[in-house]
């Protein structure tokens, strides 16, 4: 048998803000189907890998590979449209939604389909509603992002991000901005897309819900994946004192 | 009374047709200003801030003098005169429309850029769909201001010898040793600008369609 098949391919990643060497050789991958969480304190890059492989940061070094195709590379030059073509490969959910307030949510969710993939309005609008009723909001498809509540508004923009048919959908602390009573809407959606197989990485703070749902987990520590593997592995079983040190706090 | 109400009408027109032009050419030449104030090359940023400070810096009357004058001493030539009124505010005001149009700009949050890109959406797609809509919303009340100042600038014109309202109104009342034209002239522009500030809230109003998310 040949190797197998990464949707993601993160080799020897390396991101700085200035003097500031925000992730230091990071290296992962993610296959088919897969949910990958990433764990770990604040300010130790989580948002950074995300936004880098989504293309929202410069990457200074490494290789990154997406669905086959290399976004990053030492002397790769992209232009625009190969860009946003690779970037059509992976859906990004942020953590305060990003939602456009001034169209209807069904709009939200049209306007890429649309001015992207070219699809009709017909049937842009039948992908929006078949998807907001899957979110549990098709009467609302006409409403605005403000009238909605937090647990509504991301949703909406995990609607949004699966509408392109994205191979990999990124999360970036999907509850964060909720309030505690709004998390288990959202978590419920990420765990049955996981029952669907949709390729996931989710950075996120709930520990249960990492352990829950993925296939594997990363701690990142300081710029660094510090501990990788299996749930329990990472939760139950970890090697690193650092590791250890971050889960007590949740402990209890 | 319809030999001097006339004649202002037909200065009404003059008045209304520089408002008109200004506002054609300097609302999409500011955004043009904008644009350029935040260019990637250092000679057009540090170039567009020094006319935005002339522009600012200097009486319009004075600009509008120079406007209609300097031609004719470099080149010997002059605009037509309600050319030069409308060319003299359209670069004022498009500085000032910049200015407007920085604050909208910086209001939005860089989110939206950032989910637009992330969806695909082009550049000029996001701007055009995304961005610039919310900013028109945003800066609707400073427009507001500023379209008013418009209409009671034009009085300017007659500077340089436009038979706008304001100069109609002048020569009847010097005429007739009597203030009656100046005070009808100015219901003039309160009407016109009455008519302006209910436009204006007639647009506030269809923008509140939607809050901020
Ligand atoms: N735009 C930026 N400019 C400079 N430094 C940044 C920027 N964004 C993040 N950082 C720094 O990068 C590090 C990692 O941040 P981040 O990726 O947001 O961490 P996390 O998501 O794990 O909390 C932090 O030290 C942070 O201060
Ligand atoms: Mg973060």
């Amino acid at each position: 048998m040949t190797e197998e098949k990464y949707m993601i391919e993160v080799k020897h990643l390396v991101k700085n803000y200035g003097e500031n060497e925000v992730l230091k050789d990071i290296s992962f991958n993610v296959a088919q189907g897969e949910v990958l969480s990433i764990i770990g304190p604040s300010g130790s890059g989580k948002s950074t890998l995300l936004r880098a492989i989504n293309q929202l940061e410069t990457i200074e070094g490494g290789e990154v590979i997406i669905c086959g195709d290399t976004l990053y590379k030492e002397g790769l030059s992209l232009t625009p449209d190969q860009k946003r073509k690779i970037q059509l490969h992976n859906g990004l959910v942020f953590q305060d939604f990003n939602l456009f307030p001034h169209m209807s949510l069904k709009k939200n969710i049209t306007e890429a389909l649309i001015y992207v993939l070219k699809k009709d309005k017909a049937e842009a609008d039948e992908i929006a509603l078949s998807l907001l009723d899957k979110m549990g909001l098709k009467d609302r498809a006409d409403s605005y992002p403000s009238q909605l509540s937090g647990g509504q508004k991301q949703r909406v923009s995990i609607a949004r991000a699966l509408a392109l048919k994205p191979n990999v959908l990124w999360f970036d602390e999907p509850t964060s901005a909720l309030d505690p009573e709004l998390t288990g809407e959202i978590l419920k959606v990420i765990k049955d897309l996981a029952k669907e197989k949709m390729t996931m990485v989710v950075v996120t703070h709930e520990m249960s819900f990492a352990r829950d749902i993925s296939d594997r987990v990363i701690f990142m520590d300081e710029g660094l994946i510090a501990e990788k593997g299996t749930p329990y592995e990472v939760f139950e079983n970890p090697k690193n004192p650092r590791t250890i040190q971050f889960l007590n706090r949740f402990e209890g | 009374m319809s030999s001097l109400l006339i004649p202002m009408l037909e200065g009404t027109l003059v008045s209304i047709k520089i408002f008109l032009f200004t506002l054609l050419f300097s609302l999409p030449l500011g955004l043009l200003v904008e644009r350029g104030k935040r260019s990637k090359i250092w000679i057009v940023r540090k170039l567009i801030n020094l006319y935005i400070m002339i522009m600012r810096g200097t009486p319009l009357i004075l600009q509008l003098i120079f406007v209609y004058f300097a031609p004719y001493y470099i080149l010997g030539t002059s605009f037509n005169r309600l050319n030069a009124v409308i060319f003299a505010y359209v670069i004022n005001y498009a500085a000032y429309f910049a200015e407007i149009y920085r604050g909208g700009i910086q209001a939005i949050p860089k989110g939206q850029y950032e989910a637009s890109k992330v969806l695909g959406l082009t550049k000029a797609h996001t701007f055009t769909h995304i961005i610039f809509p919310q900013v028109v919303k945003e800066i609707l009340p400073a427009m507001g201001n500023e379209v008013i100042t418009l209409v009671k600038d034009t009085a300017l014109a007659q500077t340089i010898g436009v038979a706008e309202l304001f100069r109609v109104a002048q020569t009847a009342s010097a005429r007739q040793f009597a203030t009656t034209p100046l005070f009808i002239a100015g219901v003039f522009y309160f009407v016109m600008n009455a008519g302006v500030s209910k436009l204006f809230d007639i647009a506030e109003m269809k923008l509140n369609y939607y809050g901020k998310a």
